[in-house]
């Protein structure tokens, strides 16, 4: 999968997540500048990536994940 | 990964949940889409637009709000967005309480905390496993254990107890995954202090426990054991969030609850209602014939199908109720269940049966009149696609399950569906499927029996009757108001007018009940006559399930109708027709049992009447014996 492509995945699912149409993905966007993104958030986003990707993340690597760009090379890794 | 793969799909979910909330139904929009096949995700947003769009309950719900408290000892805040859609669905406003993080029995005890000022009416307990078996380990002995199991049933009954004393309300309990890899194996009982025995025990203990208590249990061991455990707990998530239910688990989480919740509060489906062809057995009747179909033995699809046939059998000897509605000519649909060797489900069966060529949810509307219930008791099984939109659409309220074109998945669909849900089995239950096995007895005579005289001596039928009491006034006002078929003048009467019936010197109500040797029918017929003119008796109500049919219950009823007619003085017995849409099978019963027709009267409803003389009046000779019932 192409890194444009799993960005435009991973747009659906955040504007589903967050319920915010507007919403665009860059590598550097995080928690801190997303007001809803608490810890419950940050999980629904990792099933709804796991269910969409058909991919399973190791708990390291949920606790390594900082930003979007993260998220994108975990799943550009496994897929 | 486990779903609610028996709802429908809906392609434009996304679309339609933006759009909440703009066309002014909010509340029935949030519903249909509560409906649906929800994932984690999209039940987390349905529950957030529902709630920006509906502030607090719509105008006329159908139940007061739930208050619900989920108490428990690790986090639980994710699955309450679940619970409250599942609520939705079943267009239950649930508003929710969480304990703080561990805190579930401080709160309980204490009588300031948030928990009793929120008042909760239903409370489920959610204690994870590793909190319950953190008291033992592999280095405990078989007493130790044996004591730190009576602790914690003792201190989960005091939690039950507290919640019961303070709060009044229902009680659930949910039990515990088990999470706990094994230490030895497939022989783990014989180590005492194996965690995962002991949350294997402990849910044994509280099942027990429940029963005596008066909880409801909400058996999450059961549908791990089922699922995987995998789909239902992620030690990831376990680790980073204290979540043992996974979220992706989630909305079937909220549903198991929610399903508790209704049926606690008297909302669950009572009838089972299915298609005939492609649907109980293979191939078209009408097409096929009888000889044509595939069912049972001989083919894989065909004892799939007499599988199916044998888990509607089953649930119809717990108290569910079964109905057919099929597009059929009526004969064809019935010639199966009286000549297919395979049949596994017979006429007596069939509460319902309704084959023409109207459509649907018409019939299901002529089903949930016949048998007296609401339209949100049926469920409806269809194999066909067309048919499960068109009634989805029309009857919103009418659960139709999503099925696959294999009848092999069919039984396991409705019990995931869980749309019978009951955490008790009542008497009534139980008489409801006495009743449907004494059918299936009378039918194995009927089929032993060389003839009918034979058939109807072997039943050792007595027709009990009563004259109009307390005792029976429910069920005589029911059967008077529901009874459309074998019902000579369809009169409906309140329970006033029954009463006025019983206080009026002229005039008599009589009550009768068939018992054969197979079991107690109940009361099957209901009679009111009225002398009028000093001569006449006019039979102005007579009525009768048509479960006896063919039983010579009419002949031996125009007995007694005679005799009490004479005790009050009358010469003549007058008996009308009035015909309606449902009532044409007793057009000619007064010709056959030796009435004189006197053509029309004179009123605009086309009622015949008929009449016949007293005195030249001889007592029937019948199979049935006649007897007055004394209370």
């Amino acid at each position: 999968m192409t890194e444009p492509q799993i960005y435009e995945a991973l747009t659906t699912i955040f504007r589903d997540v967050f319920l915010r149409d507007d919403m665009v993905l860059s590598a550097g966007l995080s928690a801190k500048e997303v007001p809803d993104w608490d810890s419950f958030k940050q999980i629904e986003i990792i099933i709804a990536v796991e269910s969409e990707f058909g991919i399973k993340f190791q708990t390291r690597e949920m606790d390594a994940l900082a930003n979007v760009g993260d998220l994108v090379r975990l799943i550009a890794d496994k897929t | 990964m486990v779903e609610l793969y028996w709802l429908p799909k809906i392609e434009d979910w996304r679309d339609r949940l933006r759009r909440l909330g703009e066309s002014g139904c909010a509340w029935g929009d949030a519903v249909t889409l509560a409906n649906s096949r929800l994932d984690a995700a999209q039940t987390n947003a349905l529950d957030t637009m529902a709630h920006r769009a509906l502030p607090g309950p719509p105008g006329s719900p159908a139940d007061k709000p739930v208050r619900l408290a989920l108490l428990g000892s690790s986090t639980l805040a994710h699955l309450l967005p679940a619970i409250r859609v599942a609520g939705l669905r079943r267009r239950m406003w649930v508003e929710t309480y969480e304990n703080e993080y561990g805190q579930y029995w401080q709160e309980l005890a204490d009588r300031n905390s948030a928990l009793h000022r929120f008042a909760p009416d239903a409370v489920l307990f959610a204690l994870d496993a590793r909190h319950l078996a953190s008291g033992i380990g592999a280095a405990s002995s078989a007493s130790e254990v044996e004591a730190t199991l009576g602790e914690v049933t003792e201190r989960i009954r005091g939690c039950w107890r507290l919640a019961r004393e303070h709060f009044g309300c229902p009680v659930i309990h949910q039990l515990a995954l088990p999470v706990h890899p094994a230490l030895i194996g497939g022989n783990e009982h014989r180590l005492a202090g194996s965690r995962a025995e002991f949350i294997v025990r402990l849910n044994a203990t509280l099942r027990e426990a429940a029963d005596g208590d008066g909880v409801d249990i909400l058996a999450l061991d059961r549908w791990a054991a089922r699922d995987g455990l995998h789909a239902w707990h992620n030690p990831a998530l376990w680790h980073s969030a204290k979540q043992e239910v996974s979220p992706a688990a989630a909305p079937i989480y909220g549903e198991l609850a929610m399903r508790l919740i209704a049926t606690q509060r008297g909302r669950s489906y009572k009838a089972l209602v299915f298609d005939l062809d492609n649907t109980i057995w293979g191939g078209v009747v009408g097409d096929d014939g009888v000889e044509g179909l595939v069912l049972g033995q001989g083919s894989a699809l065909g004892e799939a199908f007499a599988d199916f046939q044998d888990y509607a059998r089953e649930l119809s000897r717990r108290g569910v109720i079964l109905a057919v509605v099929s597009k059929n000519d009526e004969t064809n649909a019935l010639e199966p269940f009286d000549r297919h060797p395979e049949m596994v489900l017979k006429r007596g069966d069939i509460a319902s049966f309704v084959a023409n060529w109207s459509d649907k949810p018409a019939n299901l509307r002529a089903v949930a009149e016949e048998l007296n219930i609401g339209l949100d008791a049926l469920v409806f099984v269809d194999d066909n696609p067309f048919e499960r939109d068109l009634v989805r659409r029309e009857l919103p309220m009418v659960a139709v399950p999503e099925i696959s074109d294999d009848p092999a998945s069919y039984a396991q669909t409705l019990a995931d569906a869980g749309y019978f849900e009951a955490v008790a089995i009542t008497d009534e239950d139980r008489s409801r499927s006495g009743q449907y096995q004494s059918n299936r007895a009378r039918d194995a005579l009927k089929a032993s029996a060389t003839d009918l005289a034979s058939y109807l001596r072997g039943l050792e039928m007595r027709l009990l009757w009563r004259r109009f009491d307390r005792i029976g006034l429910a069920r005589t006002v029911q059967l008077i108001n529901k009874t459309n078929q074998f019902n000579l003048t369809t009169r409906r009467y309140s329970e006033a007018d029954v009463i006025a019936v019983m206080r009026d010197g002229r005039a008599f109500g009589a009550q009768l009940r068939l018992i054969d040797r197979f079991g107690d029918n109940g009361i099957i017929a209901i009679v009111i006559g009225r002398l009028e003119d000093d001569a006449d008796l006019v039979i102005d109500t007579w009525l009768m399930s048509c479960r006896v049919l063919g039983r010579q219950v009419e002949p031996t009823t125009l007995n007694l109708v005679a005799a009490l007619a004479k005790q009050l003085g009358a010469r003549r017995l007058v008996g009308d027709y009035i015909p309606t849409p449902k009532n044409g099978m007793v057009r000619d019963h007064y010709a056959k049992l030796g009435f004189a027709t006197c053509g029309e009267t004179a009123g605009p409803d086309g009622a015949t009447r008929h009449v016949l003389d007293l005195a030249a009046f001889a007592p029937r000779d019948t199979f049935v014996e006649i007897a007055e019932e004394r209370a």
